[in-house]
This record gives C-alpha cells, structure tokens and sequence, in this order.
C-alpha cells in the first residue's frame, strides 16, 4: 500500500507547505504571524532545491537552499525591526490598521 | 520502508505544524508550532542526506530566527491583537486563491511526474567524502562571488535592523 518515496512524494509536501504560508500570509491579520509564514514559504523552496540536489546527484542545489536561508535570516531580521519601529510610532501590529496610504 | 515511515512522520510534523503556526490565536503558540514545522524541515534534510542544511537548518531557525521572533513578541505588546479579530475581512478570497493555485500546482506536478523518470534511480553519492566536504569544495571555488555578496547582505540588514528599532534621539 505503502509506495516507494520519490521526489513526487516532497514536490506534493512543498507545494502544500507553500500553499499554508500563503493562506497565513493573506489572511492573518498579526504582522509577527505574517512573518513566520514567510518562513514557511521559503521553507517550502528550500524542500524542493534539496529534493531536486538529491535527483540529480548535483550538490548545488543544496548551496542554493545556504542562499535562501541566508536571505530568510536578512528578511526575519529587517521584518522585525521595521515591525519595532511601527510599534513605536502606532502602536499597533495589525496589517489593516496601517492604512496610511489608503483613501 | 523505514525510509517511509520517517518521511511520512516528518511530512506530518511539517505540516501540522504549519496549519497550527497560522491558525493559533497567540503568536507564541504560533513560534511554538513553528519551530515543530522546521525541526520536521530538517527532519526532511536528514533523510535526503543533506547533513549540512540540517545542521543550519536547527541551529539557525530553530536557535536563531526564532528566538529573534520570541525576543519582538516579548518587546511588543501582543495582548490587544490576541483580543481582536485574527483574519481580516477578505479571507475568503484568499483562501479560494490558494486553494485554486494550489490544485492547479498538484495537476501539474501529477500531469509532469511521467515526464522526470521517476524509475531513475537515485544517483549514489560518492563514499569518498561527506555531504560537509563536497558543499564546501563548490561552494569556494565556483560560487565564491555569491558567498561574499551574501555576507554583504548580511552587513546590510545587521545595520538596516540596527538603524530601524533604535529610538529616534
């Protein structure tokens, strides 16, 4: 019953890892949830370079998941600052609150 | 067949992790669940033998992004947030896009699993070295360029974060 794994099995599993970072990311309201699942959708790539580096037998896709954890880190890091910053200044953190720009 | 049954326990972890990070009401709960969907990523590593990423993958998200998350929600005061509303107005539509991507991606990937050979076997990696030696070998010779613009970016957002949450003297 049981089949073998192959990299249908994780093409599947990033794509709904995918698809619940992006639900999160549209429908939350909290910018920290926002956040968190950005890591989530970039968790999901990173599933796939590897599963792909293993296809293949080519190790550079595994050097490409170090890329897109090293910009994870750089984003996690801006985000939350920016997310101070607006704490400061308007002391909420809900995305729908800040709506400056809209009329 | 043991390989089965740890993928399909990671794929869990991943998972229900994930639906739990987006759906808690309070973000603690939420970097709780988060750090069970990535230690399930690097669970996923494990098992495609890339040593390496699951190595950073624990050390980095799980003891670095994450207690850099801990530390905003401790600094920022959450409890008026978990009170209100925690979708906005138009989930609706959000889900029913995602829900139609992500049917769209599931037919193709099936549609296109002929096409990538799935009875190729896996090529077996060379036992002379380890996955820790063959990243670094190509990693420092051919992609020696990225790897320095990456600590650029790195500089860039340590000062960018730096100059963003510090008080305005």
């Amino acid at each position: 019953m049981l089949h073998p794994i192959t990299i249908v099995h994780y093409l599947i599993l990033s794509a709904a890892l995918l698809l619940v970072g992006t639900i999160g990311v549209l429908t939350r309201r909290n910018i920290v949830i926002i956040l968190m699942s950005i890591e989530l959708i970039l968790n999901a790539v990173n599933i796939n370079l590897v599963a792909f580096s293993r296809y293949f037998g080519d190790v550079v896709g595994q050097i490409f998941a170090i890329f897109v954890i090293t910009v994870a880190v750089a984003e996690a890091a801006v985000g939350l600052g920016i997310l101070l910053a607006l704490f400061r200044n308007k002391e909420t953190v809900l995305a729908d609150e800040v709506d400056l720009l809209k009329w | 067949m043991t390989d089965t049954i740890f993928f399909y326990s990671f794929a869990l972890m991943t998972l229900l992790g994930a639906v739990l990070t987006v759906t808690r009401k309070s973000a603690v709960h939420s970097a709780m669940w988060l750090i069970v969907s990535l230690a399930g990523v690097a669970g996923l590593f494990l098992l495609q033998g890339a040593e390496f990423l699951f190595a950073v993958q624990i050390i980095l998200y799980v003891g670095g992004i994450m207690l850099l998350f801990l530390f905003v929600i401790m600094l920022v005061n959450l409890d008026e947030a978990a009170k209100q509303r925690q979708f906005n107005k138009q989930w609706w539509v959000a889900l029913a896009c995602a829900l139609a991507v992500g049917g769209e991606v599931i037919y193709f990937i099936r549609k296109g699993a002929g096409a990538i050979q799935l009875a190729r076997p896996v090529p077996a990696a060379p036992v002379a070295e380890g996955n820790v030696e063959r990243l670094a070998d190509v990693l420092f010779s051919q992609y020696l360029l990225p790897f320095e613009v990456a600590s650029i970016l790195l500089l860039v957002a340590i000062v960018g974060s730096v100059a963003m949450a510090k008080k305005r003297a």
